[in-house]
C-alpha cells in the first residue's frame, strides 16, 4: 500500500500528481502486481480532495493498463514499470554524473544547470510531440 | 444528469440593495461545488435561498427538482451547515444528536454516533464548551446524519485553524464519497476549496461572474503576456477577464475555447487561484476590463 | 419537536413552577386558618351587634401586607411571562444563530414555532392559573374585608379584578405571545423585553380605563345620602354652606366598581363646592348651636338634605357582574392572543430570515 501526498504549489494538477506518484512507486518497485491501491474514500479522507480527482487518476491508470478495478473490492496493480528500464538506470546515471561534472567545470552554477536541463528537456518533449 | 441546483434570474433584495441578482445557474448532481467570492458578494444569500431560509425577490430557484424549503420532505433532502456552524450552547453533544433524530425522519443514528466517537467528542459535553473545530464537526454531523441528497455549507472552515480546517474537509470529502452526496460549499478563499471542488461558481458584487467545472475553467483560461496592446484589438472569441498594463507590456487573462496562435504572446495557464482573482479584480461597476490608460 | 421545545424551556419552567408551588404551599397552609378566623370574627361581631366595620378594618389591616404582595405578584406575573418566556423565545435563536440550525432540520418553521408557542403558552396558562387559583382562594376573606375598609378595594375595581379569577390566564397568554411577536420584529432580546413591557403595561392600563367600563351598561342609582357613606362632613362656623364628601361606595354592595360618585341637588345638577343649606340654625347647624333635642348625631341634617332633594348619584358596575366581566375580558384577551399567534406563524414563514 502506498500513501499519497499533494503539493499545492507544484503547478501540477492534483489528479496528475496522483498518477505520477503511482507510476513512480511502480518504477521504484514500491508497488508490485497484485498490490491494492488505497480506496477512493481513504485517499479523500487523507488528502481532503475531491473524490472525482481520485477517480479520474485511477481511470487514467486503468487506461494505461497499470491497474484494474474490482468492483466492491478495490483497485489493484496489474502491471509493473520496473522491468527493462530499471537495468538501464545505472549507466544513464553514470552518464548524467559525467555530464554534470562537465557542466560544473564549464563554470555553470546549480541554477544555470537546472535551467539548461529544463529548457532542453522541454524543447525535446515538444519535438517529440510535433 | 439532474440538476441539484437550478436558478433562473434569481435575485434577493433588502430594501433597495440587491444582495444577489440575475443569478442563473445550473449545477449538476454528483459534484463538490465551490462557491467563491469576497465577503458580502451574496454567497450566504444564494445558499440561504437554496435551502429555503430566504424567499427570492426575483426569479426562481429549484433544488433537487423541488421548490427550495417547501415542506418537510424538501427540507429533509437538503442539509445546511450555516456560517459559524451554530449549535445550541446549552445542549450537550448527545442532545444535539437526539435533536437530529427527533426532527429528521431519515436520521442515521448509527452514522451520527460513529462519527461522534471517531471525532473523540464527549457526548455529555455541552456544545458551548466545544472548540470551534469540534463545533463545526458537530454541525457537519447533524447535516450528514439527516442523510440529505445535497449538503450546503456556508463558509464552514472560515473560522477554523489550519488543522481543524483540514480535518473538517477530510470528513466532508469522505462523507461525500460514502453517501454519494452533492456538496456546495462557499468560501472567500480559493485555497480552501481548490482541492475539494470540481465545480466552481465565482460570485462577485451580488452577481455570478463565472461558473463551470474546474477542469474546463482551467483549460479555457489563458494568461497572455506580450507587448502592450489595447484589449479591444484581441480576437472576438477571446473574452478578456482581466487586463493589466505597464508602459510596454500587457498581461491579459482571457477565456476562449480556441487555441491561441498569435506569436506575439507568451501563453501560460493561470492556476485556479489566479483565475478566480482575475474575476474578483474586475471593475465592479461595469463588470468590464479597466479602460486602457497610460501608467507610469 | 416537543422534546426540543421542552428541552429549551425546562429550566425556565422549573424555576417558575418551583416558585409558584412554594407560594401555593404557603397559601394552602395558611389559607384555611385565615378563612376560619374571618368567619369567627364576623359571627362574633354580628352577635355582639353594632356592626362589623371595626372588625373588618382591623382584619384588613392585620393582613394587608400579604394581601398587597399577592396582588402585586398576580399583576406582575403575566408581565414576567411575556418578558422572560415570550420575548427571548425567538430572539435567543436569532442572536445565537441557532435558528439556522433548527430551521434546516426536516420540520417547517411554522410547525417549529407552533410547537414552541403551544408548549410555552400552555405553561404560561398553567402558571397563571395556578397562581390565580391560590391567590384568589387565599385572599377571599381579605378581599371582603378590603371592600369594607376605607379606602376600599372592591373586587370589581381595577386592582383586584386584574389579580383574581380567570383574567390572569388571559393576560399571561397575551403577554407571552406579545413577547414572541415583539421579539420577532425587534430581533434582539433586551430591546424586545423593553418594548414588550411598555406595550403590555400600556394595554393593561388602557383596558380598565377605556374598555372594561363599557363591557356592560353601568347601573345608575341615586340613593339618599346615608350617614354611613359620608367620608367628611364639616359644619362651617358662622354660617356658610355645608361641606360634605361621600365615599365612592354603593350602599349594600361594597365590592361594586364605582365609575362615578357625586352629590346632586333636586334639579339633578352636581353640587360643587358646598351645599346651600342653613348652617346657622336648624338640623344642619353645628351641633353646639342646635336645640338640645337635636344635638345627637347628624341624622336630622341628612333627613333635611333628603327633604331638600339632595342625593348621592352613583354610576357603577355591581359586584355580581364579576364573573361575567372576567369571562368577557378573558375571551377578549384570548382573541388577541390567537390573533398575535397567527401573525407570528405567518411572519415566521414569510418574513423572518
Amino acid at each position: 500500500m502506498i500513501e499519497f501526498h499533494l503539493d499545492d504549489h507544484s503547478g501540477v494538477s492534483p489528479y496528475l500528481q496522483l498518477v505520477r506518484q503511482v507510476r513512480q512507486a511502480l518504477r521504484l518497485g514500491l508497488l508490485r502486481e497484485g498490490d491494492q491501491l488505497p480506496t477512493v474514500k481513504e485517499v479523500v479522507a487523507r488528502l481532503a480532495i475531491n473524490p472525482n480527482t481520485v477517480l479520474k487518476a485511477y481511470r487514467e491508470l486503468e487506461r494505461a493498463g497499470l491497474v484494474a478495478a474490482r468492483p466492491g473490492v478495490g483497485t489493484f496493480v496489474t502491471a509493473t514499470l520496473t522491468d527493462a528500464s530499471l537495468a538501464a538506470h545505472e549507466p544513464l546515471r553514470r552518464d548524467l554524473r559525467r555530464w554534470l561534472a562537465a557542466a560544473r567545470r564549464a563554470g555553470l552554477d546549480e541554477e544555470s544547470i537546472e535551467a539548461l536541463f529544463m529548457t532542453t528537456f522541454q524543447a525535446a518533449a515538444r519535438e517529440d510531440i510535433a | 444528469m439532474t440538476a441539484v441546483l437550478r436558478a433562473e434570474g434569481l435575485g434577493k433584495r433588502y430594501g433597495k440593495r440587491w444582495a444577489l441578482r440575475d443569478c442563473t445557474l445550473d449545477i449538476p448532481a454528483g459534484h463538490v461545488v465551490g462557491l467563491v467570492g469576497p465577503n458580502g458578494a451574496g454567497k450566504t444569500t444564494l445558499l440561504s435561498l437554496a435551502c429555503g431560509q430566504l424567499t427570492p425577490s426575483a426569479g426562481s430557484v429549484e433544488v433537487l427538482g423541488g421548490r427550495a424549503g417547501e415542506g418537510p420532505a424538501q427540507l429533509a433532502r437538503v442539509g445546511f451547515v450555516a456560517q459559524d456552524t451554530p449549535t445550541y450552547a446549552g445542549l450537550s453533544v448527545a442532545e444535539h444528536l437526539k435533536l437530529g433524530a427527533r426532527l429528521n425522519p431519515r436520521w442515521d443514528d448509527a452514522l451520527a454516533r460513529e462519527r461522534v466517537e471517531r471525532l473523540g467528542l464527549d457526548p455529555a459535553r455541552r456544545a458551548g464548551r466545544l472548540s470551534g473545530g469540534q463545533r463545526a464537526q458537530l454541525a457537519l454531523t447533524l447535516g450528514l446524519a439527516k442523510r440529505p441528497e445535497l449538503l450546503l455549507l456556508d463558509e464552514p472552515v472560515a473560522a477554523l485553524d489550519p488543522l481543524a480546517r483540514r480535518e473538517f474537509l477530510q470528513s466532508l470529502m469522505e462523507a461525500a464519497v460514502e453517501h454519494e452526496l452533492s456538496v456546495v460549499l462557499s468560501s472567500h478563499l480559493v485555497s480552501d476549496v481548490e482541492r475539494t471542488c470540481d465545480h466552481l461558481v465565482v460570485l462577485v458584487d451580488s452577481r455570478v461572474q463565472v461558473a463551470g467545472e474546474v477542469e474546463e475553467l482551467l483549460a479555457t483560461h489563458h494568461r497572455l503576456t506580450g507587448p502592450r496592446r489595447d484589449p479591444r484589438r484581441l480576437p472576438a472569441d477571446q473574452h478578456v477577464v482581466s487586463a493589466s498594463h505597464t508602459d510596454r507590456q500587457s498581461t491579459f487573462i482571457v477565456r476562449t475555447d480556441a487555441p491561441i496562435h498569435d506569436p506575439a504572446w507568451t501563453v501560460s495557464r493561470p492556476g485556479l487561484e489566479d483565475l478566480v482573482l482575475a474575476y474578483l479584480d474586475r471593475r465592479p461597476e461595469t463588470g468590464r476590463w479597466p479602460v486602457l490608460e497610460v501608467e507610469r | 419537536m416537543i422534546w426540543l421545545a421542552w428541552r429549551q424551556f425546562r429550566a425556565a419552567a422549573a424555576a417558575m413552577f418551583a416558585a409558584l408551588a412554594a407560594l401555593a404551599a404557603v397559601l394552602a397552609f395558611t389559607g384555611r386558618g385565615l378563612a376560619d378566623d374571618y368567619a369567627a370574627g364576623i359571627a362574633a361581631c354580628t352577635v355582639r351587634g353594632g356592626g362589623c366595620s371595626a372588625y373588618v378594618q382591623q382584619f384588613f389591616h392585620a393582613h394587608q401586607v400579604p394581601f398587597f404582595a399577592l396582588t402585586a405578584i398576580m399583576l406582575v406575573l403575566p408581565a414576567l411571562i411575556g418578558l422572560f418566556w415570550g420575548a427571548p423565545l425567538i430572539t435567543r435563536e436569532l442572536e445565537a444563530g441557532t435558528h439556522r440550525l433548527v430551521w434546516n432540520q426536516s420540520i417547517t418553521r411554522t410547525r417549529w414555532l407552533a410547537v414552541r408557542l403551544g408548549l410555552t403558552g400552555l405553561a404560561a396558562l398553567a402558571a397563571a392559573g395556578l397562581g390565580s387559583l391560590a391567590v384568589t382562594w387565599w385572599s377571599g376573606p381579605v378581599d371582603q374585608a378590603a371592600a369594607g375598609n376605607h379606602p376600599g378595594f372592591p373586587r370589581m375595581g381595577p386592582l383586584l379584578f386584574d389579580a383574581r379569577g380567570v383574567v390572569p390566564l388571559g393576560y399571561a397568554a397575551f403577554a407571552f405571545v406579545l413577547g414572541v411577536a415583539v421579539g420577532m420584529l425587534v430581533r434582539r432580546t433586551l430591546p424586545a423585553m423593553a418594548v414588550t413591557l411598555a406595550v403590555f403595561a400600556a394595554v393593561q392600563a388602557a383596558v380598565p380605563l377605556l374598555v372594561r367600563p363599557h363591557l356592560d351598561t353601568p347601573v345608575h342609582a341615586a340613593p339618599a345620602i346615608a350617614e354611613t357613606d359620608v367620608e367628611d362632613l364639616l359644619f362651617p362656623r358662622g354660617g356658610g354652606s355645608l361641606h360634605l364628601v361621600v365615599k365612592p361606595r354603593v350602599p349594600g354592595d361594597p365590592a361594586a366598581w364605582v365609575l362615578s360618585s357625586r352629590i346632586v341637588d333636586a334639579s339633578g345638577e352636581e353640587v360643587s363646592g358646598g351645599i346651600s343649606v342653613s348652617t346657622s340654625s336648624g338640623p344642619c347647624a353645628p351641633p353646639e348651636h342646635r336645640e338640645q333635642a337635636e344635638r345627637r348625631g347628624a341624622a336630622p341634617c341628612f333627613a333635611e338634605l333628603e327633604r331638600l332633594g339632595y342625593r348621592h348619584r352613583l354610576v357603577y358596575h355591581p359586584s355580581d357582574r364579576f364573573w361575567t366581566f372576567q369571562w368577557i375580558e378573558t375571551g377578549g384577551y384570548a382573541a388577541l392572543t390567537l390573533g398575535l399567534a397567527g401573525f407570528c406563524l405567518w411572519w415566521v414563514r414569510r418574513r423572518l430570515s
